[in-house]
Parts: C-alpha cells; sequence; structure tokens
C-alpha cells in the first residue's frame, strides 16, 4: 500500500510537471505574434512592451523563459497589467468564496443525486422513474450560466426571495452568508443532479440483480436495510470517485460561470473578467492552478479508492 | 469421400504441398520427418514491479523445456492440469505467443522467432480451434464471414469464398443456408463446428486445437472428436489435440504427452498410456477419471495426490511433481529425472517409474528430448514398483 | 426511455443484450443494428425529440432565406434609429432609454430586437448556425481524434500506450471550460499557425479545434478501456493466429465492437460541445463578436436582463432545446444499442 502512494504521488509530480509545461505552450509558444504584445494588453506603449519582453525572457531561449514564467508565478511575482494588481492576492482573496460555493454545491447535489437516484432506480420502469429521467435530463441541458441569471433576475431581482447576487462573509454573518449562497449553490448543482442521479440509478439497478443481495433478501432483511446496507454501498464507490473528481473539477472551472453570473468575486470570476480582457497572466496562473488542484484531488481520490476497495490495490 | 482439394482452388498458387516443401529448403520428402517439433522449448513470462519502470521481478515457468516432435497425420494428444503449460505451448507453435529459449520447426524451417511477415505463407498451412465456443467467434460477425476471413486474408476473391464457406459449413455438418446467420444463433457444440470450419478454410496441414471440447456437454464431446477424426482421414490434417482430460484424448490420439508444471512427464503411444502408465502423475490422473460402474470403481486402486499444484513462478527442485507424490524420496527432491526411455517408444521422467518390470528399466536409457536440466541419473532397477497401484484400464 | 427491470435483470454470462435480444424475438440474421433501429422505433419521445432536433437545425441552415425574404435584414446590421410600425403605432427599435423593442411577432423583429437594434431572430438562426456548426464539427474531430488514439493505446500496449495514455491523463487535469478557455483565450489574438496553416484569431476553427482538443480525453480513455479487453478475447487472437495483421484486426474485428458505444457518446458529445462552446462565447474566449453565437446573445442578454429579458431568455431557450433533444435521442440511442450499457460521457 505504501508502494502504491509513493508511485502515486510521483507520478502525481510528474503530471503536474507536464501540465506546467502545456500551460506554458499554451499561453506563450502555440500562438501567433509577440507574446509579450499579448499580455501588455491593449494599447501598450513601445517601453511597456520591452519592459515586458526583458520581464518574461522573451527574448531567451524556450528554457529560460519556462523557467522564468513558473518562478514568477509559484513566487507570487505576477501581476496583471491591466489592473496593475498582483495576481496572487486577488487569488487569496477570492478563494474562500469559490470554495464556499464549491462546497456547498457539492454537498447539496450529492445528497439530492442519491435520493433521486436511488429513488428512480426502485421505481424503475414506472412513471416516477421516467419523471424523475426527464428532470435528469433537463438538467443537464441547461446552461449553468443562464439559468443562475434567470435564477437571480427573477426569485432574487424581480420577487426578491432571495438577494441579487453578491456574497457575504461568513465570518461576518454566516445567516446572511448561507442565504446568499442558496441560489448559487442550485443553480450548480442542477447540472450535476441530473448526471449524478443517472449514474446512481444504472449502477443501483446492476447492483439489485446481484447474488448477494438476492442473499440478504432471502435471509430475511427488510427491503430498506437491503438498499441501504448492501445495494447504496457498492453503488456509492463509483459515485464517490466521480465525486471526487468533479469537486476538482467544480472548483476549478465550473464556478467560473456561477461566480460571474452571481457576482461573488470569486477566483473564477476573477479568471472570467481576466479573460473577458484577454488578461494572459491571471488567466496563466489560474489555469495552472486549476489543473494543479485536480491532478492532487486526482491522486488523493485514487489513493483513497485503492485503501476502500482492496480488490485494486497491487501487489 | 470427395476429396476438398479439387476444384477452383487449384488456382491458387500456394495450395501446393510440393511448392511449400520446396521453400522449407530440402526438407526430406519421405514423409519420416516431422511435421512440427519443439525443441528444449521454454517460454517464460516476466512478472513486472517496481517504482517507477517496471523491472522483471519474477518469471512464471510456464513452459520449462519440453521437445516434442508431431509427425505428418498424426494426432499429438497433450494432457494437463490447468497451469502445466500446455496452452502455452499450443500458443507458441501457432507464434501467438513469443518464446524465451528453445526451437520451434514447422517442416524443418525453424520459425522460433518469425515474424509476421514470415509467418505469412506458413499461417495457410497451421491452424487453431479455440476452447471457448462463446468468445472465440467475433459476436458481430455473420458466420460465413467468419469463416471466409482466412480465405479473404490470404487473397482469395469474395466470389470464390462464399461457395467455399457453403461447402466447409456442410462439411462440419451445419447447414448451408445458416451462412448468414449470427454466432449466438447457434449451440455450443455447433458453434465449435464452425470454428472447426473455419480452422479447415485454408487446408492446412496442422491443426493445433486448445482444449476443444472442455467447453461442451459432454455428448456433444463425443460429436464433435467423431467429426475431427473424419476429417482427419479426409483432409489428411495432423493434430495436436490439447486437452485437461484423459478420457477425452483416448480416442483422437497417436500419441500422449502427459504435462506437470511446464515439464514432460511422460510420452507414450495411446492405448498404452492406458494400460501401463510408467509416470506416477498419469496414474492419478487416469484413477481420477470416473467409472460409471460403482462396484468397478470401488475395487480399482486410486492413486491420490494431495495439495494444490506449486506456483509456477517458484518451480521445486529436483522432479517438479515431488510435492505431491505419494512415492517421492530424497532422490526425488534433488535431482530432476531425465526422460528414459522405455520399450515401444514410451518415454517417463520418474526415479521410481510404475508398471516395469526391473529387467526393462534397467535397459532405459537416456533420451535425447530430456530437459538439459535433468541429470543423468536413470532409476535403479530396485527403487522400480511393479505394484498394483495405478492400474489404468 | 427508462429501461424495462426485467431486461435488466436478465444478466446473462457474456452475451451481448442485443444476441438475447435477437433470441427472444427469434429474429434470424438479424443483426444489432436492424435491431436497434426497431427498438428506437418503438421509442415515440426519442424519436419525436430527434425529429425536434433536425428541425432546428433545419431552421437554422435556413437563416439566409429567413433574413432574406422575411425579415430583410442581415445579422450585424443596427437598426439603432430606425422606426418600425407595430399595430398601427410607429415604435423606435431602440427606444431613447436604450431598451430595445420586445418580440412583435411580425416578419420584421419577429422576437424583438437587441441593444444595437439588430433583429434578435435572425441573430438567433445565424447564432444557430455558427454554434451548431462549431459542436458538430467538434465533436466530429473529437470522435476521429478518440477512435484512433483508443485504437493505438488501447491495441499496441507497451511504449505507443503509454506516450497515449499520459497525453490524455495530462488533458484530463484540465477542466473542460478551464482548459478551453486557455485555450482560446490564448488563440484568439492573434491566431496560431501549424506548418502550413494559418488560422487568423478570428476564425471559427479556433473555438472547433479548441472545444474538440478539450473532449478527447473524455471519449478516447473509455474507448481505449474497451480496446484493451477486446484484445484479450479469443476471436482476435484467431484473427491474429490465421495473419491478420494489428492494423486489420483493429478495424475489422475490434472497431466494429465499438461503433455502439462511439455513437451513443458522439450525440452526448455534440450536446456538450454545443454547451461548451456557448459558455466560452459567453465568456468571451469562443466565438468571438460580432459573429453572432448563441453564448455571446445570451452574454448581451445577461448584461441587461432587468431591462429587457427577451435578450437572454430566447437564445437560453433555442439551447436548452437543442441540447436537450440531442440528449434526448442520445439516451433513445443508448437504449436501442443496448439496453444493458452503463455507457456515460464522464463530465
Amino acid at each position: 500500500m505504501r508502494r502504491f502512494i509513493v508511485r502515486r504521488v510521483i507520478q502525481m509530480v510528474l503530471v503536474m510537471f507536464a501540465v506546467s509545461v502545456l500551460v506554458f505552450l499554451i499561453f506563450n509558444v502555440i500562438p501567433n505574434g509577440d507574446p509579450a504584445v499579448r499580455m501588455a494588453g491593449r494599447q501598450p506603449t513601445e517601453t511597456q512592451i520591452e519592459a515586458i519582453r526583458k520581464e518574461w525572457g522573451f527574448d531567451e531561449n524556450i528554457v529560460v523563459q519556462y523557467t522564468t514564467t513558473m518562478k514568477k508565478v509559484f513566487t507570487g511575482d505576477l501581476k496583471s497589467y491591466f489592473t496593475q494588481l498582483p495576481v496572487d492576492e486577488e487569488i487569496k482573496k477570492g478563494l474562500p468564496r469559490t470554495l464556499s460555493l464549491a462546497i456547498g454545491a457539492a454537498i447539496l447535489w450529492m445528497v439530492v443525486a442519491i435520493c433521486f437516484g436511488l429513488y428512480s432506480a426502485v421505481k424503475a420502469g414506472r412513471f416516477a422513474d421516467r419523471f424523475l429521467t426527464i428532470i435528469a435530463l433537463i438538467g443537464i441541458s441547461l446552461p449553468v450560466f443562464w439559468i443562475g441569471a434567470l435564477l437571480n433576475h427573477y426569485l432574487g431581482f424581480k420577487l426578491g426571495w432571495f438577494p441579487n447576487g453578491g456574497y457575504v462573509e461568513f465570518t461576518k454573518d454566516p445567516v446572511d452568508w448561507f442565504y446568499h449562497l442558496i441560489l448559487p449553490w442550485t443553480t450548480l448543482a442542477i447540472l450535476f443532479i441530473g448526471f449524478y442521479s443517472r449514474v446512481l440509478r444504472s449502477n443501483v439497478l446492476d447492483t439489485i440483480n446481484e447474488d448477494y443481495v438476492r442473499t440478504a433478501r432471502a435471509k430475511g432483511l427488510s427491503e430498506r436495510r437491503v438498499m441501504v446496507r448492501h445495494v447504496l454501498r457498492t453503488s456509492m464507490i463509483p459515485i464517490v470517485t466521480l465525486w471526487g473528481l468533479d469537486f476538482g473539477a467544480v472548483v476549478a472551472g465550473g464556478a467560473v460561470l456561477t461566480e460571474t453570473v452571481f457576482d461573488l468575486q470569486g477566483v473564477g470570476q476573477y479568471a472570467a473578467e481576466a479573460i473577458g480582457q484577454l488578461d494572459v497572466p491571471p488567466v496563466l496562473a489560474t489555469t495552472m492552478f486549476a489543473a494543479f488542484f485536480i491532478v492532487v484531488v486526482n491522486a488523493i481520490v485514487d489513493i483513497l479508492y485503492a485503501y476502500l476497495d482492496p480488490r485494486i490495490r497491487p501487489q | 469421400m470427395t476429396q476438398h482439394r479439387s476444384g477452383p482452388e487449384q488456382a491458387r498458387p500456394l495450395a501446393n504441398v510440393e511448392t511449400t516443401q520446396a521453400e522449407a529448403g530440402g526438407a526430406s520428402t519421405d514423409g519420416s520427418a516431422p511435421l512440427v517439433e519443439v525443441e528444449h522449448l521454454k517460454v517464460f513470462f516476466p512478472i513486472k514491479s517496481g517504482l517507477f519502470f517496471d523491472r522483471e521481478v519474477a518469471r512464471v515457468h510456464a513452459v520449462n523445456d519440453v521437445t516434442l516432435s508431431i509427425a505428418e497425420g498424426e494426432t499429438m494428444g497433450l494432457v494437463g492440469e490447468s497451469g502445466c503449460g500446455k496452452t502455452t505451448i499450443s500458443r507458441a507453435i501457432m507464434r501467438l505467443v513469443d518464446s524465451t529459449e528453445g526451437a520451434i520447426r514447422f517442416r524443418g524451417q525453424d520459425v522460433t522467432h518469425a515474424g509476421r511477415r514470415r509467418m505469412e505463407p506458413l499461417r495457410r498451412e497451421m491452424q487453431m480451434v479455440f476452447q471457448d465456443p462463446f468468445a472465440s467467434l467475433n459476436p458481430r460477425k455473420r458466420v460465413g464471414q467468419i469463416i471466409g476471413l482466412p480465405l479473404r486474408l490470404h487473397g482469395s476473391e469474395r466470389k470464390e469464398i462464399e461457395p467455399q464457406v457453403r461447402e466447409l459449413l456442410a462439411r462440419v455438418g451445419l447447414h448451408k443456408e445458416h451462412v448468414n446467420r449470427f454466432p449466438h444463433e447457434f449451440s455450443g457444440g455447433q458453434r465449435q463446428r464452425i470454428g472447426v470450419a473455419r480452422a479447415l478454410a485454408l487446408e492446412p496441414r496442422l491443426i493445433v486445437l486448445d482444449e476443444p471440447v472442455s467447453a461442451l456437454d459432454v455428448s456433444v464431446q463425443a460429436q464433435i472428436i467423431n467429426l475431427l477424426d473424419d476429417l482427419q482421414d479426409d483432409f489428411k490434417l495432423t493434430y495436436l489435440f490439447v486437452a485437461h482430460d484423459l478420457s477425452v484424448v483416448r480416442h483422437v490420439s497417436d500419441r500422449i504427452a502427459v504435462m506437470y508444471l511446464g515439464k514432460l512427464m511422460e510420452v507414450s503411444p495411446a492405448e498404452e498410456l492406458y494400460t501401463k502408465p510408467i509416470h506416477p502423475y498419469t496414474s492419478a490422473l487416469l484413477s481420477a477419471i470416473p467409472i460409471p460402474d460403482p462396484e468397478e470403481n470401488r475395487r480399482r486402486e486410486r492413486m491420490v495426490v494431495s495439495g494444490e499444484p506449486p506456483n509456477p513462478i517458484n518451480p521445486p527442485s529436483g522432479c517438479v511433481f515431488h510435492t505431491r507424490c505419494p512415492r517421492a524420496t530424497d532422490v526425488c527432491r534433488t535431482l530432476e529425472p531425465p526422460l528414459a526411455r522405455y520399450p515401444n517408444g514410451h518415454l517417463a521422467a520418474c526415479h521410481h517409474p510404475m508398471n516395469v518390470s526391473p529387467e526393462e528399466v534397467k535397459a532405459t536409457e537416456k533420451d535425447r528430448t530430456s530437459p538439459l536440466s535433468a541429470g543423468d541419473e536413470l532409476p535403479a532397477a530396485s527403487g522400480a514398483n511393479g505394484s498394483g497401484l495405478g492400474d489404468g484400464h | 426511455m427508462a429501461t424495462d427491470p426485467l431486461a435488466d435483470q436478465a444478466a446473462l454470462q457474456g452475451r451481448e443484450a442485443w444476441e438475447q435480444e435477437a433470441e427472444r424475438e427469434r429474429a434470424h440474421g438479424i443483426g444489432p443494428w436492424r435491431l436497434a433501429l426497431r427498438r428506437l422505433r418503438r421509442n415515440k419521445v426519442a424519436l419525436a425529440f430527434g425529429f425536434l432536433f433536425v428541425l432546428l437545425v433545419a431552421c437554422c441552415v435556413a437563416a439566409p432565406l429567413w433574413a432574406d425574404r422575411v425579415a430583410h435584414t442581415g445579422p450585424n446590421e443596427n437598426h439603432l434609429s430606425d422606426t418600425i410600425r407595430v399595430g398601427g403605432e410607429t415604435k423606435n427599435v431602440v427606444g431613447l432609454d436604450g431598451i430595445p423593442i420586445g418580440p412583435t411577432w411580425r416578419g420584421e423583429f419577429f422576437l424583438g430586437a437587441d441593444s444595437n437594434g439588430r433583429d434578435i431572430m435572425v441573430r438567433l438562426l445565424y447564432g444557430g448556425r455558427n454554434s451548431l456548426l462549431v459542436g458538430i464539427s467538434a465533436a466530429l474531430i473529437t470522435t476521429i481524434l478518440s477512435i484512433v488514439l483508443g485504437l493505438i493505446a488501447g491495441y499496441s500496449h507497451g511504449a505507443s500506450d503509454a506516450a497515449v495514455s499520459s497525453l490524455l491523463d495530462i488533458l484530463w487535469s484540465f477542466p473542460v471550460v478551464i482548459l478551453g478557455v486557455a485555450l482560446g483565450v490564448a488563440l484568439a489574438l492573434d491566431g496560431v499557425d501549424i506548418g502550413p496553416f494559418s488560422v487568423s484569431g478570428d476564425s471559427l476553427l479556433i473555438p472547433i479545434f479548441v472545444i474538440a482538443i478539450a473532449y478527447v480525453p473524455y471519449m478516447a480513455r473509455p474507448l481505449r478501456g474497451q480496446v484493451l479487453s477486446l484484445r484479450e478475447r479469443e476471436f482476435v487472437e484467431a484473427a491474429r493466429a490465421q495473419g491478420a495483421g494489428p492494423l486489420r484486426i483493429m478495424f475489422t474485428e475490434v472497431l466494429p465492437s465499438l461503433t455502439s458505444t462511439i455513437l451513443v457518446f458522439s450525440t452526448l458529445l455534440i450536446a456538450n460541445a454545443v454547451l461548451l462552446e456557448a459558455a466560452l462565447s459567453f465568456l468571451g474566449a469562443g466565438i468571438r463578436p460580432p459573429n453572432p453565437s448563441w453564448g455571446t446573445m445570451i452574454d448581451d442578454g445577461v448584461d441587461r436582463i432587468s431591462t429587457a429579458p427577451h435578450l437572454a431568455i430566447v437564445p437560453g431557450a433555442m439551447l436548452v432545446l437543442t441540447v436537450l433533444s440531442l440528449n434526448v435521442l442520445g439516451d433513445g440511442v443508448r437504449d436501442a444499442l443496448d439496453p444493458r450499457a452503463n455507457v456515460r460521457l464522464e463530465h
């Protein structure tokens, strides 16, 4: 087991390295044109461009460029040329907001998806199942940003049931914090609920027919006991893995759209604004960290999975 | 019986036996040269593990120095428990698996490391029938396509293939009209017939059969074996018949080889193996064959072995069977017995052979097919035991 | 749409569902495709939505027709200072307060105008063309790439597999939106030079390429897994024993078994690609203005949602309808091909 962990961690580091190279290539090498000009933003002056070029080493060879870029990113020496604000500060400011959104949404979607999925599986083929399937399908067809905007406008602005966007610090007022996050959580969760409930449903349906479940029933266990103890447990394993992976994806990416619509000023929104301006340094940094976060979460999930399921542990 | 060789196939350049023999570079045409032989063949599979890169940490000794030759027209039965290496040998001969050491010769040509290009003309001459009738046919293809594939691969025109395929279906006892059906529409036995038809398509010289009836019901087994028997006469085929059940190979084989843990235990003319098994392992296998008559069953003396086959990653020292053999002594634990030649072309590798007279034991010689790792220690006359243990029927 | 629980319980060893079904129907000589078609035809809902999708595509394709004959305006033409007659009244296309006119349900400005005075209906149809073109092309490219990569990695073992798998793993670490955004931003300004090809930053090829790359791991990995297991099946070994080379085996023995997965994934892929394009365009990293796309229209609309909600609702609804019909159709196709399948497009 320890061997596996070591191996997995080494693999993780290697992937992170590869990711950093890829990000570097995407932003500084592949595109046409002068990277210094690209970074400088709109209507830069010659001196500005020169300064950038020197700072990032664009007139040197590719290896130097890479090491300079990495140094800048990881030592917090990165600055946006648009806003003149340091990138790492902005990221640090936005992180708790993004995490609040992601964790809350993740819990919500997990709970609802389990209920929907399980119920759907139990009533397979009947009206309830078909109905829930339709709901799920609609859920995965809704663009997050659109439904978020609509919810915010109609439920928040027009009807006043919820605040009209914005974020309140947890430390300032927990209740208000919660209140402000209800709509964003729902918006982000809708997509995943649709998806996960169907996966759970199909997993449960597969498990229900396994022999050991039949044995449990034959032993005389109540249907509910059978369901929860035996069926759910096994069906959950792949879900848990997926959940772990998606959590990484949500924190790193999906939140971008939701934060923008609800004006939560998290990391996602920071990235979104930079994108709109084609401001390279923040996008570079956020992309890198997003990918890193996912790689780490993937590794953790793999290790947890190996821990939980002895079958897949290598010798 | 109609010779399948007549007809439009004669136009095909490589169907001619003589041409291929000439290619073999002067293999003797007196018919006594073996069609296929393996010499001191070893097939080891590496087990890899490691932190960064996979390094070989152990090997599975699937086939551990086996020498066998099969003459043209002969049927060689190859028997043993699962894991003994018989399947690996069959795959090695078909070049589906790479061998680690030793030589494989087909018609005198060395094909041990032959790549795909070199094997191409030879593939017409050696074909295989697989064990699992459900897995060996592509479920998404129609039966006609499956049987016709080897013909297509070796250059036949589509027009020629269709009638040939129907003919083949009829030859193996199926309906010609079913050529457009899917494998799942047939029973297990019928699917094996399709497998046989596929193997026959190119009119090969050698057919390697890897447990062709193990997955079938007993009544169907007999039918398939009879079919194979008939086909052998009509098509002048040579068979390597791999099985784990001694009773199955009895009637088809001319000679039978018994394997255990990658090594040959005994090689014998077919009938003699059952009446006069020399190696204790063979006796044990025979004892395991159930006899329907309960009285006879009770009456016979059985050789029972204990335990499970050891791990092929770490084969036992000396005689590989010693850990389970009731007749094992110290010499068995330390020295690997050579394959000794007994009368009638009967070979056995044992320090304490059974069912042999002391004269026969004295007269044995070490056979040239003996593994290189085996010593020269032939069984002592006193050690031989002609006791009633393990009488075959 | 929902699967029959009895069919689910038919857990026969190693037999594919369509084989069991063919037996049940005593269908002789009917292959998996004909059977699937039969099943699909029985699924009215999926067919209905499939038809809806085709209808939507047809409308978008007919965009120029609408623009010329009915609305008499192009997608990028501003009518800021124009007036039109509606129900006997003369109204400003864009009011003095900046609020554009809502749906008129008449030929011109059928669904109203946006803040630049552009005809929404026309933009909707043209935007649909762009969004669908990008989505479908991207899905096509992803499918082809995934098949090739999946076959190579799954069949070859060894170095090629390691190389391809590592590449897929690395791509997989980027959430689709982030990767799409990164590539989109990087390539948007000046385009890119790949060898002899030079693509400008405004070209539609950029979002197509970006979206296609982003989704490759989601399809290539499952395909690779399937190829890995198919490779060990005896009928593949049999083909090798008959002398078939690796390329031939990949395409004639392995690929046919992959086609159901490919078909199901492709449908879902188009749906996701269209959604991703909308997301990217919404953020400004996809189709760039003034080219219309449902994503950019929603972006405009969300900004002005309090004053002119129809600007956001209309393109969004269109997008949802299109994606939904694809999803329902995809679900139906999956059910038709293999009722017990556990195929899923990973997010």
